[in-house]
């Protein structure tokens, strides 16, 4: 009997830590689209903040929109850029060796570096070329913020490539090379689309990393070498000052990064799904 | 045929190179902070860094005793908060859940693990630390702003437990069908065969999940920064305000430019964090690393 | 010796299926006591999935349906109101993969026991010595009982569960091809063990070797795709079918 009674008591304490948890979390949402969306107006979105937004005269954050689209953008062309091939050696290559086994481990390392280090190397790697508060000083943190995850989730995909896929290319005379490109490449594209917008939505949801790298402006970007405003930060400031109207927007501002993120991740789910129809199983 | 052959070779090389690159990323930022710390640890004794609690930085005293204290009370409270209640929910889904309704919950908790640090940060602002000052605190007979240890605890807690959740039920998943047929076949019950069996057998995982959880719950900036009152005082209760070391780094970033003494603190601030954060990836790792190819499983996250 | 036995396990109209995919097809049949029943018949015909309905571990099984009635003890096992716990304290199973608990010898032995509430230490000596002396393994393993149960070789892993099972005082035995992972030394320990528990214990045994339902069976059962296609006592059985798919089973066209 005792042990009946012991059963019954933790399945109910664990359905109360689920609730917890998913109530917890869906509360999050359900907290800031409530505060925000009354101050959700269309010139949020299609007005910078120039002149006096902070003060409680009118505008919008299209300035910060706009500099997230870039920051994230350009870190994730650039995290593409080194992923792909390094997911590729790693999986193609150099699969059981001792210098996959030190990339992947240092690849772990760096999935744990807190966003804000990112940030703060960067700022060394600014310093030493002697650039200042920049669009490029915020990708180059981004990127290496997007790297960790990128190459995982594609190194994940690439792994689950069949190996009798990659035998029956070899088998017509294609190099390794060839099938990489050709065949491996379209058998995984649906999960490296998903391994993209992943890090793609990491990199537009952090502030730390680009807190001293991008600094902030109140206008569109223009360049590579000026400050650029971010979304995170947009909702971070605006949170800061003293206007409960502007604090209202922050609200806003928050709601609108939340479902810029949520629908990313929930898109790329359902883009995996759908383009996956080649995918041999 | 010569011509497919070099394409290739050349090909392979750059692709190591950058592979190289990426790998060589970690360590160099572990050496980047450390150089730049060295000017600091010339200035002041390491034991004064660690333990002193004063800290002013105009006339160079840089104890940072207050911010350790501060990230350890956050991330302790908040992992305390955390586990039981991740690890429960994670035996839920992996073993007494319905198909569907795991289907459904966790694509949700995946989707929303990744709630970005400041809308979390916003969230504590706007109903975790009123909550603590108007309703919480009053019933322990505290006075409190709310911007306190609980508030960040809370808020962090959230955020590291779809860690937790994610890794511990994935190991225990894994555990072969077999086993929990075994235990069962003898009569014991569900709970039984999860409290005798599958949570030995899962237990290394399980121990990796937790260390993943701290890890991230120390290196987490923004939600914190927003929430827990940014005081550099060792807190003495958990409704007291904290500094932790994240959230001092981002705050005074301004400094960096003007005072190198400063900077150079900083920097061996952010080495701190960095060992310990390496560490925890380092014992996670291995752990799980290792159960993995105890049990000869395919890596999954 | 008489076969006319009394049922220890009377098996009516029991039909299996697996997300709507019919499994096993309206199986009647009644098992005898104190003797070993071989159920024989081509892989994946649902032999497996038979015992594992007799001890309800069908029900650990997503998707799964079972209709019909199993009676033991004079009740259908199948209600949803039985205790599956104490059903599987009187019916024991042995899988085909050696499965040894993550613990030491000992405590797999002890764990049935414990789970139903004995945890008195000299209570618990006692059981352990004389399941591993009915599994054989008491003389090798004696003083090396709280090693890990892992680092057995797999025939002595196997015994260890025939150990383990029989620590709860089983009336019957499920045996889902216990010899098909071990070496021919190991399995000739775990079949000699099996002719002699049958004194005791009614051993129902799911074999895929028509020369170990042979030496070990009084009673046979041929399943085919899931259908129930001849039973009988093994003499008969095995030297003169009635069926012409079991004598062509026998003879070794399918397998």
């Amino acid at each position: 009997m005792n042990r009946l009674i012991e059963e019954r008591a933790f399945k109910f304490l664990m359905q109360i830590s689920t609730l917890l948890i998913v109530g917890g979390l869906l509360s999050i949402v359900v907290v800031v689209l409530v505060k925000g969306a009354p101050s959700l107006t269309v010139q949020m979105l299609t007005e910078t903040s120039n002149g006096g937004y902070y003060l409680g005269k009118g505008g919008g954050i299209l300035n910060a929109i706009v500099g997230s689209l870039d920051l994230a953008g350009g870190a994730t062309v650039l995290a593409i850029a080194l992923s792909i091939p390094t997911a590729m050696y790693l999986n193609e290559y150099a699969s059981r060796s001792r210098f996959a086994e030190f990339v992947r481990n240092s690849l772990d390392l760096l999935w744990s570096v807190p966003s804000i280090i990112y940030g703060v190397f960067a700022f060394i790697l600014m310093v030493y070329v002697g650039l200042g508060t920049s669009l490029l000083g915020g990708i180059v943190a981004l990127t290496m913020l997007e790297l960790p995850i990128m190459i995982r989730a594609m190194d994940e995909v690439l792994r689950t490539v069949p190996q009798r896929l990659k035998e029956a290319s070899y088998a017509l005379g294609a190099t390794k090379l060839e099938t990489a490109t050709r065949t491996v490449i379209s058998q995984a594209l649906p999960g490296l689309i998903t391994a993209v917008l992943l890090a793609l939505g990491r990199a537009m949801g952090d502030a730390a990393s680009v807190l001293f790298t991008a600094g902030y402006t109140d206008n569109l970007p223009i360049s590579l070498f000026q400050p650029v405003a971010s979304l995170p930060l947009a909702v971070f400031f605006q949170l800061q000052t003293p206007f409960p109207v502007v604090q209202q927007r922050a609200y806003a501002s928050g709601f609108i990064l939340l479902v810029i993120i949520l629908s990313l991740s929930v898109g790329s789910r359902l883009a995996a799904k759908r383009y996956g129809r080649y995918t041999v199983r | 045929m010569a011509g497919r052959k070099t394409n290739e070779l050349i090909v392979r090389k750059i692709m190591f190179a950058v592979a190289l690159l990426t790998a060589l990323l970690a360590p160099l930022i572990a050496l980047g902070l450390a150089q730049r710390s060295e000017l600091i640890l010339g200035t002041v004794s390491l034991r004064n860094l660690i333990f002193s609690g004063s800290w002013n930085p105009d006339e160079g005293e840089f104890g940072f005793a207050p911010f350790i204290a501060g990230t350890l009370w956050v991330s302790g409270l908040a992992m305390l908060l955390a586990i039981p209640p991740s690890l429960l929910m994670a035996i839920y889904l992996a073993e007494y859940a319905q198909k569907r309704m795991r289907n459904i919950i966790k694509p949700l908790v995946d989707v929303l693990a990744g709630t970005p640090s400041v809308v979390c940060g916003l969230w504590g602002v706007l109903l975790i630390v009123p909550f603590i000052r108007d309703y919480l605190a009053p019933l322990m007979g505290v006075s409190t702003t709310g911007y306190s240890v609980l508030a960040g605890g809370l808020v962090l807690s959230i955020m590291v437990c779809p860690i937790i959740v994610s890794i511990t039920e994935e190991v225990i998943r894994a555990v072969p069908m077999e086993i929990r047929e075994a235990s069962l076949a003898v009569g014991a019950t569900q709970w039984q065969t999860v409290k005798h069996v599958l949570v030995r057998r899962a237990f290394g995982g399980i121990i990796a999940a937790v260390i993943l959880g701290f890890g991230r719950a120390f290196g987490e900036t923004m939600a914190v920064l927003m929430v827990v009152g940014n005081v550099p005082t060792l807190p003495r209760s958990i409704f007291d305000p904290a500094y932790p070391i994240p959230a001092l780094i981002a705050n005074d970033y301004g400094e960096m430019l003007s005072i190198p003494s400063y900077e150079s603190a900083l920097m061996f601030a952010s080495l701190l964090l960095i060992i310990v954060v390496f560490a925890f990836s380092f014992a996670a790792a291995f752990l799980l690393r290792g159960f993995r190819k105890r049990y000869g499983l395919e890596q999954a996250n | 010796m008489a076969l006319i036995q009394e049922p220890e396990i009377q098996i009516e109209h029991l039909t299996v299926s697996y997300d709507n995919r019919e499994v096993l097809s309206d199986i009647t049949v009644n098992l005898p006591r104190n003797r070993v029943t071989a159920i024989v018949g081509p892989s994946g015909c649902g032999k497996t999935t038979l015992l594992k309905t007799l001890n309800r571990l069908i029900d650990v099984t997503d998707g799964a349906s079972v209709s019909g009635r199993v009676l033991f003890d004079g009740k259908n096992i199948l209600e949803k109101n039985v205790d599956v716990n104490d059903l599987r304290k009187r019916i024991g199973f042995i899988g085909q993969t050696p499965t040894p608990l993550p613990m030491s010898i000992y405590e797999n032995i002890a764990y049935g026991p414990r789970v139903h509430g004995t945890n008195d230490k000299a209570t618990l000596n006692t059981i352990v010595e004389r399941c591993l002396r009915t599994a054989g393994l008491w003389d090798e393993l004696s003083t090396r009982l709280l090693e890990p149960a892992s680092k057995l070789s797999v025939g002595q892993q196997q015994r260890l569960c025939l150990g383990r099972a029989l620590a709860v005082e089983p009336r019957v035995l499920l045996c889902d091809e216990p010899t098909s992972a071990l070496d021919p030394i190991s399995s000739k320990h775990i079949e000699d063990q099996l002719s002699v528990l049958k004194k005791d214990y009614t051993v129902v045994l799911v074999t895929h070797t028509l020369r170990q339902a042979k030496r070990l069976a009084d009673y046979a059962l041929f399943v085919y795709f899931g259908n129930l296609i001849e039973h009988g006592p093994a003499d008969e059985f095995f030297n003169r079918p009635a069926d012409p798919r079991t004598r062509a089973y026998l003879e070794g066209v399918f397998s």
